[in-house]
């Protein structure tokens, strides 16, 4: 049974494009088909995170609009057989598309595909409502900060009543995905910590995914961290959170605060390691 | 003063999750509310201008919440020559 599962957060910049790569390589790397579809048209991004910048042909919104069939725009990832990318446009806006165009696209990739993982633009506009609209299920990003909080909470109350699945009363799973998290500034009381974020929120954790430089590198690199460093922290709760979205039951571990000299020392640098 | 800032000052986190609770509780109300008035206004008057001349720009519907009562409040004018009776 194939899944549509969209990634957002209201927020821009908490990361739903790193963490739609990741996911997806992660499910990828785990066997399942999966693609990408990038949502935010006008401004996209995920091929470039994933690498695929320079083989963009045709994007979303000429498959919305008739110009090209969908094997034309999807782009197949060089690392990973299982891995496709359906790019956004960048030329054209956010009225591009249009809720049956998109959901013909949907069903077509439900065919081929186990997972269809929407990257949502940041906002509550068209283009985030469209890239939630069809979701099973929903990954709500968040950073442990005031603002970021707000606008998840906002987009829950969003996912509970704009989607498809809550107008006809099915259910929606949602998950939160703790991003940028700083184990050491919770620890010290200047960060929220999982436990209140947790609790404002209140949906089931997906994962904890600490601030690195890992994750960094693999934008700049263009590919996904958990194939550019696997064996990174980011990686691994990138990794085991697609497991839990498999169905597995895993312990979430908080990211353990470093007391050591070295971390001291060099701070987030050791956090990484 | 200052070794009491210096004890003091890096605990914000506390700050940020009673901001948020308290925040985010309001909101919540208002965004449940909103709408629901706005279908209730709809509906009311929909059925009163069924049997009276009304002017809907004269019509004020409140919700207030309480913590154990919750009242709802339709204030609407009716215009002063009725409808032929049917």
């Amino acid at each position: 049974m194939p899944k549509v599962m969209v990634v957002t957060s209201g927020k821009g910049g908490v990361g739903k494009t790193t963490s739609s790569a990741s996911l997806g390589a992660a499910l990828a790397q785990s066997g399942q088909n999966v693609v990408l579809i990038d949502f935010d048209v006008g401004l996209r991004n995920l091929d470039l995170v994933m690498g695929a910048e320079r083989r963009v042909v045709f994007d979303l919104v000429n498959v919305v609009q008739g110009d090209a069939k969908l094997p034309q725009a999807l782009i197949r990832d060089k690392r990973i057989e299982t891995l496709s990318l359906l790019p956004a446009s960048q030329t054209r806006d956010k009225d591009a598309l249009t809720e049956d165009g998109v959901k013909t696209v949907i069903e077509e990739l439900k065919e081929k595909f186990d997972w269809i993982i929407c990257d949502s633009p940041a906002g509550i506009e068209k283009g985030a409502q469209l890239a939630m609209r069809f979701a099973d299920t929903a990954v709500v990003v968040t950073n442990p900060e005031v603002s970021s909080v707000r606008d998840s909470d906002r987009i829950i109350g969003m996912l509970d009543s704009k989607t498809l699945r809550a107008e006809n009363g099915e259910t929606l799973e949602k998950h939160l995905l703790l991003t940028r998290y700083n184990a050491a500034r919770a620890a010290k009381g200047e960060m929220l910590n999982v436990k209140d974020v947790l609790e404002i929120l209140a949906i089931p954790l997906l994962g904890i995914v600490p601030e690195s430089m890992d994750v960094l590198t693999a934008s700049n690199v263009g590919c996904p961290v958990t194939l550019n460093t696997p064996d990174s922290v980011a990686s691994k709760a990138y990794l085991e959170a697609a497991r839990r979205l498999r169905g597995e039951k895993l312990d979430i571990v908080e990211p353990a605060e470093r007391k050591g000299l070295m971390s001291r020392l060099f701070g987030w640098k050791a956090a990484t390691a | 003063m200052s070794i009491f800032s210096f004890f003091t000052r890096s605990r914000s986190a506390p700050v940020a999750r009673d901001r948020l609770q308290i925040l985010l509780a309001h909101e919540r109300t208002l965004a449940g509310q909103s709408d629901l008035v706005a279908v209730l206004r709809e509906e009311i008057l929909t059925v009163i201008a069924k049997h009276v001349s009304i002017d809907r720009d004269k019509v004020n519907v409140k919700l207030e919440c309480g913590n154990n009562v919750s009242t709802l409040e339709v204030n609407v004018e009716v215009m002063d020559q009725p409808k032929a009776a049917s």
